[in-house]
């Protein structure tokens, strides 16, 4: 049994498909994070799902699906500062990783940047 | 040829027959070809598995598949091949999951009423197994073994 089980959580959704607990997601929470399949929350939950893994966040409120075997998925809710914290941070983290590799930032930025308006007018 | 080589098999909800039949029929298979087995799945399955084949003389190594999974992403252990069995929306779920977070070739077995709408939901890179196989596991293993490894 994961540790969310023994938490204080909320269900939204039980034992429906991992499409309609993302969209469910997806609706209704005011921040939502794409997230990696196994993304770790809490002390040892690591998310099941089929990407894009969808995470809300509501208040403070974190929305997240949940997949047993032989009952489907819920989409559930657990009050977390910490986690949603985490979540955020991780999403700056993406972003920035992003722009160094490649991202619009980068691609802008890339290699002849002219130095000052001079050089731009010589091109 | 596979010597030394490590193939997992996920289990998914026990309640359809040919699942654990194909299970034990696969691993004795993959053990007589040389490779090292592991067969993860939920308490309820594994607990079958061991009820079937008391003196382990087909399957060696079962673990528990959040445990497996907590493993796999902490880069604990991995695989070359993986073997997801599954009939329902949440063992496609835990299939895409081991696509996204182990290197193994992944082998999709898809059975059940539902096998081929579920099939076509898979859109993960699988290498898909088909058959709309319950009680009868015949459609199944002939699909299975036309496999090469």
């Amino acid at each position: 049994m994961s540790c969310v089980e023994q938490m204080k959580y909320k269900l939204y959704l039980e034992r429906t498909s991992f499409k309609d607990a993302r969209d469910y997601i997806k609706k209704n929470s005011e921040e939502v994070y794409e997230v990696d399949p196994g993304y770790k929350i809490f002390k040892d939950y690591y998310i099941i799902g089929v990407p894009p893994v969808l995470m809300g966040v509501r208040g403070k409120e974190m929305l997240f699906t949940y997949v047993k075997p032989c009952h489907g998925t819920f989409v559930m809710g657990i009050d977390s500062d910490e986690e949603i914290a985490r979540l955020r941070e991780n999403e700056k983290a993406k972003i920035k990783k992003s722009l160094k590799s490649g991202g619009p930032k980068a691609q802008a930025d890339s290699g002849t940047a002219p130095a000052s308006f001079a050089e731009m007018y010589k091109k | 040829m596979s010597e030394g080589k490590k193939a997992l098999l996920v289990m998914g909800c026990p309640e359809v027959p040919v699942q654990m039949s194909m299970v034990i029929y696969l691993t004795h298979k993959l053990k007589k070809s040389g490779w090292d087995v592991t067969v993860a799945g939920t308490d309820a399955a594994v607990k079958l598995l061991k009820a079937a084949d008391p003196e382990s003389y087909y399957v060696q190594n079962t673990v528990d598949l959040d445990e497996l999974i907590a493993s796999v992403v902490e880069k604990k252990v991995d695989y070359d091949v993986c073997f997801a069995f599954m009939h329902s929306d949440a063992g496609m779920t835990y299939g895409a999951t081991f696509s996204a977070i182990s290197r193994a070739r992944l082998f999709a077995v898809v059975f059940g009423k539902n096998a081929e709408a579920l099939a076509e939901s898979i859109d993960y890179p699988a290498e898909k197994i088909v058959a709309k196989a319950t009680h009868n596991p015949n459609p199944l293993k002939n699909k299975i073994d036309k496999v090469a490894l």
